[in-house]
């Protein structure tokens, strides 16, 4: 249980990004300025193309900033080699994608124990785990489906479970109701709330959808490189 | 933590990922499989000819025998020897004798024109002229039919080759040659050896039929052992009487074979290794597509933290036994076509056919299924690097 969330874990300092598209460079993010708190289920909105898929990925470790640093839990990923990210990804994020980007030739469960490969757990341990993820998300009867015969909203809580499953220090999702209708949405939504608030699970959500961010405890707004409480309209 | 345990169970399960894919990319791949199998049924097939002339040509000589031919002849056709000289090589120093004398026949032959039974076209068939001691001096001759020859009539045993190879060489027909009328009476093996493409009959019927006088080409001998010929061959040589040129019957085949098992190895890697391009090319295609395919599950992978060596280990695991599947494949074909089909070619040397089978051997097997190990690792390589470069995010974005 969280019931305490000052402690910074995330923090982004004079970040600047840019991107190279040939000899056009495309300036995405400049001296921003994040802290997000342990514990804490924020959502980062903004308008299409205002980098806030790039924001996730710096916290992420997918990848670097062009100047800045960005810490997690004390990390400098912004100096970690791509060995020893890869590494410290596998320790310390769980990452939900849009459009779940899950394995379509392995089953749910097959799905789920991936990032539990990275670790040293027996099979038995891992199975367990696989399956304490999976009643979490409610897809318990669903572990030997492979992903074409589960619905969009199945298939993401399949993609939440993956993301859980090794108990990460963070979890970041990218637009993770983007894909789904209202309904399924909903229950994404209620899922990633009650991870946060009951399982102590800090957030990070990307989403267009004010709807989503209601459920955030924070929402922050990306527009021309910097972030702001209040939407820029 | 990651440590190489972790590291091979990564690269194992990307690699076991990449394999479950490839019924979704099977158009790609079964192309690839074919290619280079393609490429190793050529290399193996081609080669399997030089092996198996050589083979019909080596088994032919053994270490302690020798042929002795007229000095500055490269071969019997251009070699000439009297009766005297034959009569002083087989009283040599170093030859096997037995109750009967010792083991040296002196040899001629003439070539005949058979009609090939494959083509119907005329080709050159030796008629050799030998001396009781014939089946002694080589190795591994035997009558497989019929018998042998009387000594003084004019009949003849066929070689188990060149019965197979031509028309009309039966035990119990006659062989016409001229105005000779030649009954079979015999057919003989040698193991597969260069005188199975032969037609034998006594040496003296032959000098008479031809008018050769008392003249012959060669003397084979049996020596005592393999260390005699030094002993034998300096005899011969530091002799004022003779003019010879002495070799071991192992050398002198495998000099006559060079030529032609020459030619067709460097034909057969010339046209393997051109198709062999073009089937780096096919994998490489096939590997860049299954990274393509899948940039998105691997970027996953790598977001989850996967490393990008693992990546480029497990692709490239992922093409060597796509190309491994393919060299099996093409071995496998090239075994059941060519091994030991009988044909019979020009010896250049001899100027005269050989019969023999192709041979596809082990070691010629295990040589193709390399070449297309090598296809593999050189058509997974880029594509693998490709694909642990590519930047994850930039990867993620791609639908
Ligand atoms: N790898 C890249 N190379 C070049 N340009 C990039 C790259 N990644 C992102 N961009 C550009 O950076 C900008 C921000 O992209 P980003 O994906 O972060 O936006 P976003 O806010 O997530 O948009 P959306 O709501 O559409 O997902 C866009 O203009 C995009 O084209
Ligand atoms: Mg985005």
């Amino acid at each position: 249980m969280n019931t305490q969330g000052n402690d910074t874990l995330v923090s982004v300092d004079g970040v600047e990004k840019i991107f190279h598209r040939g000899a056009e460079e495309i300036h995405v993010l400049s001296n921003l300025q994040l802290r997000v708190p342990s514990g804490e289920f924020l959502a980062l909105m903004g308008p299409s193309g205002s980098g806030k898929s790039t924001l996730l990925n710096l916290i992420g470790g997918l990848d670097r900033p062009t100047r800045g640093t960005v810490s997690v839990a004390g990390e400098r990923l912004d100096q970690l080699s791509d060995h020893r990210l890869a590494a410290w990804r596998a320790r310390h994020v769980g990452f939900v994608f849009q459009l779940y980007n899950l394995m379509p030739m392995l089953t749910a469960e097959r799905n789920v124990e991936l990032p539990l490969l990275l670790t040293h757990l027996s099979k038995a341990e891992r199975s367990q785990h696989v399956k304490a993820a999976l009643a979490m998300v409610g897809l318990s009867h669903r572990e030997r489906h492979y992903p074409r015969t589960l619905s969009g909203g199945e298939q993401q809580r399949v993609g939440i479970a993956r993301g859980i499953v090794t108990d990460p220090t963070l979890l970041l999702c990218d637009e993770p109701t983007g894909d789904l209708d209202r309904k399924a949405g909903d229950e994404i939504l209620n899922l990633l709330q009650g991870l946060n608030r009951e399982h102590g699970k800090t957030i990070i959500m990307v989403t267009h959808d004010p709807h989503a961010s209601a459920r955030a405890a924070r929402t922050v707004h990306l527009d021309k490189g910097q972030l702001s409480n209040e939407p820029v309209k | 933590m990651a440590g190489p345990i972790n590291w091979l169970s990564q690269v194992g399960s990307i690699t076991k990922f990449g394999l479950m894919s490839i019924p979704q990319r099977r158009g790609a791949a079964t192309a690839t499989i074919i290619g280079i199998a393609g490429v190793v049924a050529v290399l193996v097939g081609v080669l399997s000819i030089a092996a198996g002339f050589k083979q019909a040509m080596t088994v032919s000589g053994s270490p302690d025998a020798a042929i002795v031919l007229r000095s500055g002849a490269d071969s019997e056709m251009v070699s000439g020897l009297g009766r005297e000289a034959t009569r002083v090589i087989a009283d040599s120093p170093g030859v096997a004798r037995t109750a009967q004398g010792p083991l040296a026949s002196a040899e001629l032959f003439v070539i005949i024109n058979l009609p090939k039974r494959s083509t119907g076209t005329d080709a050159n068939v030796p008629l050799r002229g030998v001396e009781a001691a014939a089946l002694q001096v080589r190795d591994n001759v035997r009558i497989i039919q019929g018998r042998l020859f009387e000594w003084g009539k004019n009949e003849v045993i066929v070689g188990s080759g060149a019965a197979r190879e031509f028309g009309g060489l039966d035990v119990g027909s006659t062989l016409k040659v001229g105005r000779y009328e030649w009954p079979i009476v015999g057919i003989f093996s040698a193991n597969g050896g260069v005188s199975e493409s032969e037609i034998w009959s006594d040496a003296r019927v032959l000098q008479d039929a031809y008018n050769r006088g008392d003249s012959f080409q060669s003397v084979y001998v049996r020596l005592n052992s393999p260390g005699a010929f030094q002993a034998f061959k300096d005899s011969l040589t530091t002799n004022p009487q003779l003019s010879v040129k002495v070799v071991r019957q192992s050398e002198y085949y495998a000099e006559q074979s060079e030529t032609i098992t020459r030619l067709i190895t460097t034909l057969g890697f010339l046209i393997a290794f051109l198709m062999a391009i073009g089937a780096v090319f096919g994998a490489l295609n096939t590997m860049y597509s299954a990274v393509a395919a899948r940039t998105r599950e691997i970027a996953t992978l790598r977001a989850l933290g996967f490393g990008g060596g693992a990546v480029v280990v497990s692709l490239m695991i992922e093409s060597l036994l796509l190309a491994l599947a393919g060299g099996l494949l093409g071995g496998g074909l090239a075994y059941l076509a060519f091994n030991n089909f009988h044909t019979s070619t020009m010896n250049w040397q001899s100027f005269s056919q050989v019969t023999f089978a192709f041979r596809v051997t082990p070691e010629l097997l295990v040589r193709g299924i390399a070449w297309s190990a090598m296809i593999g690792v050189i058509g997974g390589l880029f594509p693998a690097i490709r694909a642990a470069r590519s930047p994850i995010a930039a990867a993620l974005r791609e639908l």
